[in-house]
């Protein structure tokens, strides 16, 4: 263990960084951009029946299809797969985003407006907070999977643990695919556990409640 | 004030308002009433801009409100809806503040509003719950408080106690008409609850169909109601109408009766045990023979068999299906026990009791409990 540690320490936590890096990036972009496009689709109901089908046939592409195809436009350079996995974390947090705002209470908007509320105020005070709970799962949905998207980083070699991984399935050496294996597992359930504990944050007390009943 | 003047609205070709015109005068409790589907909330909505009319005007105070801003518009109406609507993510002194926070009230006097609004109803600890911490009657009083918190002069109610339970109800309705009283609101209500509409309103307005069938005090539609659809809604506060008037409506079918043959002595130990001083009496074919009394009992019974000799023919009987209202006279002119009901074979059907008089007369004041 220690000989390992030896002689791939520095090369694992660099990895490790990186690849953090990339989630890290790439689920930022991709919360921002989804919340946003998600209210957008809220707004139009009736078009999203369109739209979301055609978003999610981009989620059915392969990652590594599209990491090809996007290194093929912009080249070797992190931004490639930044782009890429931005655009798959996109999805679930759009969709959670669009779900939950529906799923607010016909009545809650309905008392908003009779109160006088612009659409606009009615989305920050009451939409937004009540779907929080529904974007936050999405948030940690997108987080989870792009863990183990960004190992496809490797394949256009830009690094992350998806290295130890590639390595370990070409020269056949199991200790170093279970190298880049493991970490990225834990990788997924700690920042899963940091979500969920953000989500108990978040979450406004009276809706805690309602939840628990 | 205000005014309706041939308003008319449609969902594609169906129509769900049919010119309506009337007016409301200020520090009225005006209630909207009809049938489900009669365009009763339709009415309600359009005095807010919810529902746009496709033609007609609707002012207040004399202004068109299509001239004022919407958003505007609402904020200085007072709206208060079935399902409560209190926001789950604020507690009770920011729901009650929704409408001064968006007025730009500061915080000082939202605070002062928020004391004093919940005083008003004897809540002043609850202002740092969340609504699914209280029950439903509460949380439906600080949906009244958050209508009325930036004083506006118009409020809208919507069914606001149709969810509730009875008492509760009770006890809102109570409250909401002092307040209306004391704070002086033009108040618009719509139910479909004729109690609630006669217990609240200066005025009712009856819809059906789209249309005013009707616009009176609740004791002018009480004594002139416009068509049968408004007396069926007004049921049993209607006099003459379907409702129970005859000897079995009122009748007590539990009777106990004594056979010919009885002896004396068992039927005077059955009389001690159900403590009354008189029994009814069949014969062998279960038909009407009369009533013995303790009294007679007392006075012959020692030397006899059984009850027969006894039996006195001197009760007052009627026929299932007279009215009760003869009944009820005599027993409270005669000062007697009862009277005997019996079915058209001659058998006994009930009796009627002085207990019966009361029901009814509670009926005729209160209304059956549903």
């Amino acid at each position: 263990m220690s000989e390992l540690l030896q002689t791939y320490g520095t090369q694992l936590f660099r990895a490790i960084g990186i690849h953090t890096v990339y989630v890290a990036v790439s689920v930022f972009c991709g919360f921002i951009l989804g919340v946003l496009m998600g209210i957008a689709l809220s707004r139009i109901p009736k078009w999203s029946f369109i739209i979301l089908p055609v978003v999610s046939i981009f989620q059915t592409i392969p990652g590594l299809v599209f990491i090809g195809i996007l290194f093929l436009i912009t080249g070797m350079t992190p931004a490639t797969v930044v782009i890429a996995l931005t655009v798959y974390a996109i999805f679930p947090v759009m969709k959670n985003t669009y779900t939950g705002i529906l799923g607010v209470e016909r009545s809650y908007v309905d008392a908003a407006q009779g109160c006088g509320m612009t659409s606009r105020q009615c989305l920050r005070h009451v939409e937004l907070p009540l779907a929080l709970p529904s974007i936050i799962a999405g948030l940690r949905m997108s987080a989870v999977y792009t863990v183990s998207w960004a190992v496809l980083a490797a394949m256009i070699g830009l690094g992350g643990l998806g290295d130890f991984i590639y390595q370990g399935t070409s020269s056949n050496n199991n200790t170093l695919i279970l190298l880049g294996a493991i970490p990225a597992a834990i990788l997924a359930i700690v920042i899963g556990a940091l979500i969920d504990l953000l989500q108990k944050k978040v979450t406004p007390r009276g809706l805690r409640r309602a939840v628990e009943r | 004030m205000i005014q309706f003047e041939h308003v008319n609205k449609s969902y594609g070709k169906t129509p769900i308002l049919k010119n309506l015109n009337f007016t409301i005068p200020d520090g009225e409790f005006v209630i909207l009433i009809g049938p489900s589907g009669c365009g009763k909330t339709t009415t309600l909505k359009t005095i807010n801009r919810l529902i746009q009319p496709d033609s007609g005007t609707i002012s207040i105070d004399g202004k068109n409100i299509l001239d004022a801003d919407k958003i505007e518009l609402r904020r200085h109406i007072g709206y208060v809806i079935q399902q409560i609507g209190l926001f789950p993510n604020m507690t009770v002194a920011q729901n009650i503040c929704v409408v001064p926070k968006l007025l730009k009230y500061d915080k000082a006097r939202c605070d002062k509003l928020v004391n004093e609004m919940l005083k008003m109803v004897g809540m002043e600890q609850y202002a740092d719950k969340y609504p699914s911490e209280m029950s439903g009657g509460q949380q439906q009083r600080i949906g009244v408080l958050r209508a009325l918190a930036a004083s506006p002069p118009i409020v809208l109610m919507d069914e606001p106690f149709g969810a509730l339970d009875p008492m509760t109800r009770d006890a809102l309705q109570d409250e909401i008409k002092k307040l209306q009283q004391q704070l002086n609101k033009t108040i618009v209500f719509v139910t479909h609850d004729m109690n609630e509409a006669l217990k609240l309103a200066d005025r009712i307005i009856f819809m059906d169909n789209g249309k005013t069938v009707q616009i009176a005090s609740p004791e002018e539609m009480l004594e002139n109601p416009a068509n049968d659809l408004v007396k069926s809604f007004l049921g049993k506060h209607v006099a003459g109408s379907h409702v129970s008037t005859k000897v079995e409506d009122f009748m007590r079918t539990s009777v106990y009766c004594a056979r010919l043959s009885r002896g004396v002595r068992e039927c005077a130990e059955m009389m001690a045990r159900n403590s009354v001083d008189s029994v009814i009496v069949i014969d062998e074919q279960n038909k009407y023979a009369g009533t013995v009394s303790i009294g007679d009992m007392q006075h012959w019974g020692k030397e006899l068999k059984n009850i027969e000799p006894l039996v006195r023919n001197t009760a007052r009987t009627v026929r299932v299906g007279e009215e009760a209202k003869e009944s009820f006279d005599y027993l409270l002119e005669t000062g007697a026990d009862y009277v005997v009901v019996l079915d058209s074979n001659d058998t006994v059907a009930g009796i009627i009791t002085k207990t019966s008089v009361a029901r009814s007369v509670a009926q005729d004041l209160w209304g059956d409990e549903e």
